[in-house]
């Protein structure tokens, strides 16, 4: 854990405040297939665990990207 | 076997096409405009007495060996300094001839000790071979301590570790000089005095130790007697065979002569026919090599339940079986995915490819991650999203022809330190040279050199400022719309992108604290200076927007044209010897060999199909996934190929606890290192020195790796490998590691066409090389990009998480010096020690004085996240609120005190910024002058 979230979940944040300036669907895609390519399973089912929990820590891009790979998987 | 001789011809090549004719001792030759009649003698097979000239120097006519006689020239000119002109007509020996060139040899040798069967530099000695050739028998004289006045009590100059200066032995031909003036381009060297008083002297006139000499070998290397000579060879004595083989430190890949006693290696010399380094060297590559036969060497097979435990020396076999059997118990009672491997870049090709063909074909996962996951994992992926390829665009030779360097991150004096003289020389022919860089590296301002432009940016900052620079070009009509129309894609949504006001110079200046019309002329001199060439390290990948910088570096080079020919380009400088080679062989998690990612399935049945063996299609666990993996406890196992990871990578503390957690943690390495601390099973790995193999370096050139030795340990690294796998079940062998290449070649497109037999041919290979380019691709992407059209991305700039405040008020920045490599296992061991003894914490006059701090003072350096102790020098090469260091020195530990940031792309850590406090330990609470060790389980 940093900062008091799951690595996962930081790195989600991160990725999704690169593409903070595009529209939030759009967003969503691009931040959803960097996961599917570069992320480990279990980091991708934890993301999508704790997007489902409906906690707040995850940004509202990184969010929608999870759901968008829940899709995906 | 004698040594390797490489022929001489006295003075360099001239470029153009052979149109001079001339006749040299009846003999005819053509060659270029501007070649010496030395040289051209040569080529006409005719040797011309000399001991100034070499072909590495330019002519300085001062040994008058050289005179030739030439039709209707007045005289005997020198032949070094004389250019050839069509329908001459040259003579080389007669007795007029002759008689002159004893005369010289006799005022040679009046002045020179006659010791030479006693000599260090008996039988490698030019004034001795000078002497026979020019057929001296008596000197009128005197000669030795009977001559008259003479220089032959001049004390020797012992200071430096790694070579003597025996003045007595000089014969002035400033060769050494000009080595260090034209070759390494340090001007360390000087001829004092005029007439009989010439010598030679290191600054101004300090031993060499204390003097700016960079002990980089080159005047070693041309002095032609005893005068400047290894101690190894003073020690030892002349070498007797020779292996053509590479260096094992930085990216550079220069290929050296190891040269030998039987199998004792008595001296390294850069070889000039070295497609890297073109027989130029640095002092880590030409004397740094004692490490291999430290007394510290692991040379057999350790275990240990617990790491607790004592370690017990085992066997081979049954190293191989424990580790094997508690592999698959871990596997069998946590899953598959609980097992990985990490490869290592200091390792050959061959050897990371068995690692990650271990961990894909019995592991049965992807779980395998390189060292490049910490430093240039953002130029894998920055790359491959812009132009399509994972690596540099260009060769080294290519910056001889750039008219505008801009060198972002990158420290090459001191990191690349060969490629650096190159790239100095280059800048002294007039080549404009932009440096983007918080501290004011030595490129910056050092003898005939200076940077047009210094963009001295607060750490952190990269994009920003790329993006600006972009901005400058989109808006002030810059971009080369021919190029761009032609060649790439996505132009129009970036143009719009870039071109927005909050990218341009004065949105931007405060943030960078870069004046805007500072970056608006760095920018107008990158878009329209000519051919224009980026040079990048890892102080641009090393940031939580590293990937972002690449890419916005690739847009810049799109954007203005400047890529695809020599000049110009995008270059990664890579940090360890083989790093991209370990990226190119598939060790990151994502990607099977040649960057194929492995879900597809196409590339993946290749693999299954020769393996045998299904391979996953989903990415597995990078380097900090790891770790977090590890301390959640769904990963238990680790193999780690020849890494320091306690000591190499970020947030140490979290490192600690991670390899603490593991209930397997397999260390294959030359020494005990700091990760060795938690293993289990230390495997002990091979040196360079008996590696058989390749290294690809920073301009993807593969160079062979020969052994000069049997490995100390008795198997060589795949060998381990493969056995490890056959313990485990799966049916893993290579009856040599030039099989283990072609399975390489084989399966990868882009090195569809390398074998060990080809590289011996050509000495070396930049990939691709396959069908359309059998001799390999020194410049990438000429007439369309790897992935069809160049890809514009928008990089928007994201400031790092990571904030200077009251309690943390500097940011921390790191880097390399000169002398040490890396994580310093190796030049630790060395004689290097005498540069850099320990990491020192470079900060600015005034951020020291506020806080009581003097230069050599002990400090107390502190982040969020750790505390480490440091000397402290005073330095105002960098900049108010930023402090600065090394990390070769697992005693300071600099990593202590790095963060968990990270590249959002690729999870390469952001080593660059970190917010600390420095403050001054009081003489009193200083019980002992040296800092404690950073030691497994912390030392805070």
């Amino acid at each position: 854990m940093s900062g008091g979230v799951p690595p996962y979940v930081r790195l989600a944040n991160e990725i999704a405040a690169q593409f903070a300036h595009r529209p939030a669907e759009d967003a969503a895609t691009v931040i959803a297939n960097h996961l599917k390519l570069t992320w480990d399973p279990r980091m991708k089912q934890a993301l999508i665990r704790y997007a489902e929990s409906g906690a707040t820590d995850l940004s509202p891009a990184a969010a929608l990207a999870a759901r968008h790979l829940q899709g995906a998987l | 076997m004698t040594l390797l001789k490489e022929p001489d011809f006295g003075t360099p090549a001239r470029p153009g096409e052979a149109t001079v004719a001339l006749t040299v001792d009846g003999v005819a030759v053509t060659v270029p405009p501007g070649t010496s009649v030395m040289r051209a003698a040569k080529e006409a097979g005719v040797d011309v007495p000399k001991l100034c000239a070499t072909d590495n120097l330019e002519a300085f006519g001062s040994c008058r060996l050289c005179v030739v006689e030439i039709d209707g020239v007045k005289g005997t000119p020198a032949s070094c300094t004389t250019p050839v002109r069509d329908g001459m007509n040259v003579r080389t020996q007669n007795e007029r001839l002759g008689k002159l060139r004893r005369g010289v040899m006799e005022l040679y040798i009046s002045d020179h000790p006659l010791d030479c069967l006693t000599c260090s530099a008996n039988g490698d000695c030019e004034l001795q071979d000078m002497a026979g050739v020019t057929g001296l028998r008596e000197v009128r004289y005197g000669s030795g301590v009977e001559a008259g006045a003479n220089h032959m009590d001049l004390p020797t100059d012992t200071s430096n570790p790694y070579f003597d200066f025996e003045a007595s032995k000089c014969i002035a031909c400033s060769r050494c000089v000009r080595a260090c003036d034209e070759v390494q381009g340090t001007l360390a060297l000087t001829i004092e005095g005029r007439g009989f008083d010439s010598k030679v002297a290191a600054g101004a006139g300090v031993p060499f130790f204390e003097s700016d000499c960079v002990s980089c070998g080159a005047c070693v290397q041309a002095c032609p007697t005893a005068t400047l000579q290894e101690k190894s060879v003073v020690e030892l004595g002349m070498p007797t065979r020779t292996v053509l083989t590479t260096c094992a430190y930085c990216g550079v890949g220069c290929s050296f002569k190891a040269e030998l006693r039987g199998d004792e290696l008595v001296r390294m010399v850069p070889y000039k026919n070295g497609g890297a380094n073109e027989g130029h060297s640095c002092v880590k590559g030409r004397f740094a090599f004692g490490y291999a036969s430290h007394p510290d060497r692991v040379l057999e097979p350790m275990v240990r339940d617990t790491i607790a435990d004592e370690w017990r020396t085992v066997s081979w076999d049954e190293a191989i079986t424990f580790t094997a059997r508690r592999l698959r118990e871990i596997q069998a009672t946590h899953g598959q995915g609980s097992i990985g491997a990490i490869t290592s870049s200091r390792t050959t090709n061959e050897e990371v490819y068995a690692v990650q063909k271990m961990v894909r074909a019995v592991f049965g996962n992807n779980n395998v991650d390189t060292c490049a996951r910490v430093c240039h994992s953002p130029t894998g992926y920055g790359l491959k999203q812009t132009f399509g390829e994972s690596a540099g665009t260009q060769d080294f030779r290519s910056v001889d022809e750039s008219d505008v360097i801009l060198v972002i991150g990158s420290n090459p004096t001191d990191a690349h330190p060969v490629f650096g003289s190159r790239m100095k020389q280059r800048i002294r022919q007039g080549a404009k040279l932009i440096v983007i860089d918080p501290r004011r590296i030595d490129l910056v301002r050092t003898p005939h050199v200076e940077a047009a432009h210094h963009l001295e940016l607060r750490p952190g900052t990269n994009v920003a400022i790329i993006n600006a620079l972009a901005h400058v070009v989109v808006t002030e009509g810059l971009v080369d719309r021919d190029f761009v129309a032609r060649r790439c894609e996505d132009f129009e949504t970036w143009e719009a992108f870039i071109a927005q006001p909050e990218h341009s110079p004065e949105a931007v200046a405060d943030i960078c604290g870069v004046p805007a019309e500072e970056i608006r002329a760095a920018a107008r001199l990158y878009a329209t200076g000519g051919d224009a060439a980026i040079y990048y390290g890892l102080g641009v990948t090393e940031h939580s927007q590293g990937s972002t910088m690449v890419m916005g570096m690739a847009n810049l080079a799109m954007a203005t044209g400047n890529i695809g020919r020599a000049g110009v380009g995008v270059n990664p400088m890579r940090g360890q010897n083989n790093v991209q080679g370990s990226c190119d062989m598939g060790s990151f998690p994502h990607e099977l060999p040649g960057y194929r990612h492995v879900s597809n399935e196409d590339v993946r049945d290749i693999y299954e199909k020769l393996w045998g063996t299904p391979i996953l299609d989903e990415p597995g666990l990078r380097i900090p996934n790891m770790f977090d993996a590890a301390i959640d406890g769904s990963f238990k196992a680790l193999f780690v190929q020849g890494e320091d990871i306690a000591q190499s990578d970020p947030n140490t503390q979290h490192v600690f606890a991670a390899l603490g957690a593991l209930e397997l943690l397999v260390v294959q390495d030359l020494f005990v290192n700091e990760t060795a601390k938690f293993a289990h099973v230390l495997l002990p790995g091979t040196s360079f020195l008996e590696k058989d193999g390749t290294f690809t370096n920073a301009e993807r050139r593969i160079n062979r790796v020969r052994p000069i030795m049997a490995p100390r340990t008795g198997k060589q690294e795949w060998e381990i490998i493969c056995e490890i796998a056959q313990a485990m079940g799966y049916p893993m062998h290579y009856d040599s590691t030039a099989q283990i290449m072609d399975e390489i070649a084989l399966t990868t497109p882009t090195f569809m066409g390398v074998s060990f037999a080809k590289l011996d041919e050509l000495g070396s290979i930049q990939w691709p090389c396959n069908v359309e380019h059998p001799a390999g691709t020194p410049i990438m992407h000429a007439d369309e990009f790897t992935r069809g059209k160049g890809r514009f991305m928008e990089t928007m700039y994201v400031p790092t998480s990571e904030r200077s405040t009251r309690k943390f008020p500097l940011i921390l920045t790191t880097g390399r010096i000169l002398s040490q490599y890396n994580v310093g296992a190796q030049t630790r061991r060395t004689a290097n020690v005498a540069w850099h003894a320990e990491d020192v914490l470079e900060i600015h006059p005034h951020d020291a004085e506020v806080r009581g701090v003097t230069d050599g003072d002990l400090v107390a350096l502190s982040s969020r996240v750790g505390r480490t102790e440091l000397r402290a020098r005073i330095s105002d090469r960098i900049p108010v609120g930023v402090c600065y260091t090394t990390f070769h020195h697992p005693v300071s530990g600099a990593n202590v005190v790095t963060t968990d940031n990270s590249d959002w792309a690729t999870n390469c850590p952001e080593y660059k910024v970190t917010a600390v406090q420095v403050d001054l330990i009081p003489a009193s609470v200083v019980a002992d002058a040296v800092p404690e060790p950073v030691v497994a389980g912390g030392n805070r």
